[in-house]
């Protein structure tokens, strides 16, 4: 890798994009040359065409919500340092968390984040809470077509209200948290090689 | 369920067998009265018959000589068979032990039986049976499955620890136990330097493999995997190298006066042996690639050349006392590829059932051999060696672990952490390859043998048993932090979903390797090598003909299971369903709960999974089946909307016409149920477009296909089957631009199955997608994909 190292300079915004995500130079250099060679054409974005080629999303079930998580805000362009920043939610968390500037914004990666990506990915609508309907429908996706259409609404009927605490029938961002409090969320939603 | 009604059975019948078996050994006992020769010789795999002349003939006869070592062997192997059934019907059992442990009971038990009935003729194994017939089908079964990819780039480590290991571990024991040796109180004093080397070299095969099964649940990660996939792979090479060269010195200095030039030689020959086996192997492999580009009239022949040709470069190897085992590994590696291209697909459904099948044989008559071996007289028990044997072969493992692997990662760019080296160090079981080269040390140049094949099988119980069942709960206790208590159903699926959000943003990184050589590598591979080794016009009805039987079937099954007919959902149970929440007992979470753990897909495994005993179940294939066509069905219905333009338009797919077939019937339901749908399913309500699938022309692109990000929401349909899914994806609650808008920008063919050339990177994802689907996509060369990149609305999300 050590030739590579001019190569940096190819990144655009390469220190900015540093500070606000956080990556290493090298891992920097390794996600810029997989957007480039996601990029077929060499538009210099990706599109979710691009996103859609690679074959293993294709049967993951949340394939589609996950490349929708990547073009925010109804963006057809992704660029590197959407891309990104996307990843960074997936950093692993740093563990000199003890000393942080709280002026700062946090870290991509922090906990709190990481939670609210995940969130994004049920709550379609973004309107800040997952309905019911919502909840069924990332059921669906998620489950065999073995189980019928009522097991799955009194699957959802039950998830949302274990975990709905103000009885208005859809999970919060607040309590999606609080359901998961107990879970090792730093670990599930990190990726080793984002070091 | 299955548990109680099965294990009874699987017991029963081998009782039967067992019957049969002491029957026909006890009549055989009858029949060598007369002068047949009772022991068989080696080679002679014929008995001679019965010379005492009748008198009479008669009607009724039973000459079990003639048939009897393929008798025994058929018998043999489908006790094992049986016994293996059994195994895997008990549901908790294959997570507990190995099951290289069920067929050493197994080779126990017939061992017991011919020992106890005073048997005297099982098959001997001698030195040319195991490594001309027995040995290369295991060798080859494991280099062809493994995965290459992973195995290249993690290919220095693997070396430098299975070679180096392999040669610390055999000096290191064999030194050892030349110590303990001089030490006189043991009576071992005679046994030499050699001899003791020739003894840890023999100890120092090891066969990880056989664990691999029982901590693949704790989803190690992808280089502890390859390490120790790569070690069972290299290993039984390296130590019958050694193996070889420390004979090859007995034999020349039975008085142990050896040269320090006959050691310098030793090593030369070691490298050489190891190198030359790896030339042959991939001369061979490029052979073999080379000719199924042209067979692909007579496929029936392919899987005969596919082992033919490993066969033969094991052989051709083995003549210049090359390393046979690294020649057909090597083979297998380098052919797999772009065999599996070539060859049709049943060809290679059968390629892989019968390694499976042929390794599984070889390694159970071993087993059998090893069981006759144990039960039997043959033994001379030697407290200390024994023990000795067994404490310098942990310590020595450990050793070479932690040392080796402390230099190895310096220089890697994941290092292995200090639980990975402890579960690799655990992870040294010994198995079949041990045994066998004990047993067929020559008795001539080792006067005890008889203690060094009990030493190497206490060796292979113990670890094989000990350490084979307890390190599944090993390596779960080192993974596992937390405690493993009951979650509740919104954290279970949180959790499946994250781990499914983390394997796709995974996927979205993809592999992170040296670029530079393997950039190389795939380069000059795509330049040259794919074009004289791959068949040409590749055909894309092979891609077609797999996807639609995929859809087929399934649509064909869906139908009459019925789980369609049953669409008429009422909306009254919706509406039901928003008042009151209703309490729920205990007993129906745990039901919901249970629900949920079985039917919840399974998160995209990246690293290989590998079980030397049995070929990937096909769950994994039948849920990116269902994926699959879920999000077709997705993609179709989103067309289905935009009646305009996509009709006429001649880039119709071959698929969309298959789909219809079934897919028209399914339709019709679906509309009448549609009528009383509330209004907030947009766009429904405008007409339907005529179910006019086939109307456009297909041009058999199997790529093109439209696309549109909007997906529909027809959430209020409820159906019966989940997997006719339309528009589970709500299109972000607004509206979608559908009806009436031009549709033309709609139709951006969205290649599913996408082309492995087309960008080096990308084709491992392929790989992995393919292995999901349990379909080989062939290669395409990169079509032209049409970017219509869609300006118009539809595809904005709010």
């Amino acid at each position: 890798m050590g030739s590579r190292g001019s190569h940096a300079a190819l990144i655009p915004d390469v220190d900015s994009i540093r500070r606000e995500t956080g990556f290493s130079q090298a891992s920097l250099l390794r996600l810029y040359h997989r957007f480039r060679a996601l990029d077929r054409n060499k538009k210099g974005y990706l599109s979710r065409m691009d996103l859609q080629q690679i074959g293993a999303l294709a049967v993951n079930p949340l394939g589609d919500r996950i490349i929708d998580s990547f073009f925010p805000d109804g963006s057809q362009r992704l660029d590197f340092s959407g891309f990104v920043r996307v990843l960074a939610h997936f950093r692993p968390i740093d563990d000199d968390t003890g000393v942080r500037d709280p002026k700062q914004p946090e870290p991509l990666n922090s906990r709190m984040n990481k939670l609210r990506f995940a969130f994004q990915l049920y709550d379609l609508d973004q309107d800040g809470k997952i309905s019911r309907h919502e909840m069924l429908q990332v059921l669906r996706l998620m489950v065999g077509v073995q189980v019928t259409e009522e097991q799955l609404e009194s699957i959802t009927d039950r998830t949302v209200q274990e975990a709905d605490e103000d009885g208005d029938g859809a999970v919060s961002f607040l309590e999606f948290t609080k359901s998961l409090e107990k879970m090792d969320i730093e670990q599930k939603m990190s990726i080793r090689i984002l070091k | 369920m299955d548990l109680k009604t099965f294990v009874p059975f699987s017991p029963c019948s081998r009782w039967l067998l067992l019957v049969a078996l002491v029957g026909s050994e006890a009549s055989s006992d009858l029949n060598e009265s007369a002068d047949s020769p009772a022991q068989h010789a080696p080679k002679a795999w014929f008995a001679a018959s019965s010379s005492v002349p009748d008198e009479r003939i008669s009607v009724f006869e039973l000459d079990y000589d003639y048939v009897q070592i393929p008798y025994e062997v058929t018998l043999w192997i489908l006790l094992a068979s049986l016994a293996k059934i059994g195994f895997h019907l008990c549901r908790r059992l294959p997570g507990l032990m190995p099951e290289s442990c069920l067929l050493i009971l197994v080779g126990a038990l017939v061992g017991g039986i011919i020992f106890g009935t005073d048997h005297k003729s099982p098959p001997v194994m001698d030195s040319s049976i195991y490594f001309l017939y027995l040995l290369p089908p295991i060798v080859l079964e494991s280099g062809y499955f493994m995965p290459t990819r992973p195995f290249l780039e993690n290919i220095g480590s693997i070396l430098w620890w299975a070679g180096l290991g392999a040669l610390v571990n055999a000096l290191g024991i064999g030194l050892s136990l030349y110590l303990v040796c001089r030490v006189g109180a043991f009576g071992l004093g005679d046994l030499s330097l050699l001899e003791t080397l020739l003894f840890g070299s023999l100890l120092s095969a090891v066969d990880p493999a056989a664990v691999l099964a029982v901590f693949e649940e704790a989803r190690v990660n992808e280089q502890l995997y390859m390490i120790i996939f790569g070690e069972a792979l290299l290993n039984d090479g390296i130590s019958v190298v050694l193996y070889n060269i420390l004979i090859a010195f007995t034999k020349m200095h039975k008085f142990e006066d050896i040269e320090p030039v006959d050691i310098l030689a030793g090593c030369a020959r070691f490298i050489i042996v190891g190198c030359g086996g790896v030339f042959f192997g991939v001369i061979f492999g490029f052979i073999s690639a080379f000719i199924t580009r042209f067979t692909q009239n007579i496929s029936a022949i392919e899987p005969l050349i596919v082992f033919m040709f490993s066969y033969l470069s094991y052989l051709a190897a083995e003549t210049l006392y090359l390393s046979g085992i690294l020649a057909i590994t090597a083979c297998a590696v380098t052919m797999k590829k772009y065999v599996e291209e070539n060859v049709s697909q049943t060809s290679y459904t059968t390629i892989k059932y019968f390694m499976k099948m042929l390794s599984s044989v070889s390694e159970t008559l071993i087993f059998i051999f090893m069981g006759v071996s144990t039960i039997g007289k043959n033994h001379e028990w030697n407290w200390a060696f024994i023990c000795f044997t067994l404490v310098f072969c942990q310590i020595w493992r450990a050793i070479s672990v932690f040392a080796l692997f402390y230099v190895s990662n310096q220089f890697r760019t994941f290092p292995f952490s200090i639980k990975d080296q402890c579960i690799i160090f655990y992870s040294g079981v010994r198995g079949a390859g041990s045994f066998s080269l004990a047993f067929l040390l020559p008795l001539s140049l080792f006067p005890r043998k008889k203690l060094f094949v009990t030493a190497t099988l206490v060796v292979i119980y113990f670890t094989a048993f000990i350490q084979g069942i307890t390190i599944g709960p090993l390596v779960r206790y080192l993974d596992v932090r937390k405690t493993n208590k009951k979650e509740s159903i919104n954290e279970e699926l949180h959790i499946r979903l994250m781990d499914h959000l983390k394997a796709g943003i995974e996927d979205v990184c993809g592999h992170w390797s040296h670029y530079q050589v393997r950039d190389k590598f795939k380069k000059f591979d795509h330049r040259y090598l794919r074009k004289i080794l791959i068949r040409k016009n590749q055909p894309k009805s092979s891609i077609v003909s797999l996807y639609k039987k995929l859809e087929m079937k399934q649509a064909i099954e869906m139908v009459e299971t019925g789980i369609l007919s049953s669409t008429a959902f009422s909306i009254s149970n919706q509406a039901q369903r928003i008042q009151g929440i209703k309490r729920l007992s205990p007993e129906d979470v745990e039901s919901m709960r249970d629900i949920l753990t079985r039917n919840m897909y399974q998160v995209r495994q990246r690293t290989p999974s590998y079980n030397k005993y049995n070929l990937k179940p096909q769950t994994s294939e039948k849920q990116a089946k269902e994926i699959l066509i879920r999000r077709q069905n997705t993609l179709r219905e989103s067309m289905r909307k935009g009646h305009s333009l996509p009709w006429a338009k001649p880039a119709g797919t071959k698929n969309i016409r298959y789909l219809s077939v079934p897919y028209s019937n399914l339709q019709l339901p679906e509309r009448d149920t549609r009528a009383p749908e509330s209004s907030d399913d947009h766009g429904s309500g405008s007409e339907f477009p005529p179910i006019t699938f086939s109307a456009p022309s297909r041009t058999g692109m199997l790529q093109e296909r439209r696309r549109t990000q909007e997906t529909i929401p027809m959430r209020n349909l409820p159906r019966g089957g989940t997997a006719l899914h339309f528009g589970h994806h709500e299109g972000n609650g607004s509206h979608e631009e559908l009806a009436g808008r031009g549709r033309r920008a709609a139709v951006r063919p969205r290649p599913l199955f996408h082309a492995v050339d087309e960008e080096y990177e990308s084709g491992e994802e392929v790989e992995g997608a393919a292995s999901a689907a349990g379909a080989r996509w062939t290669a395409e060369q990169g079509h032209n994909r049409g970017h219509h990149e869609s300006q118009s609305p539809l595809l904005q999300r709010k």
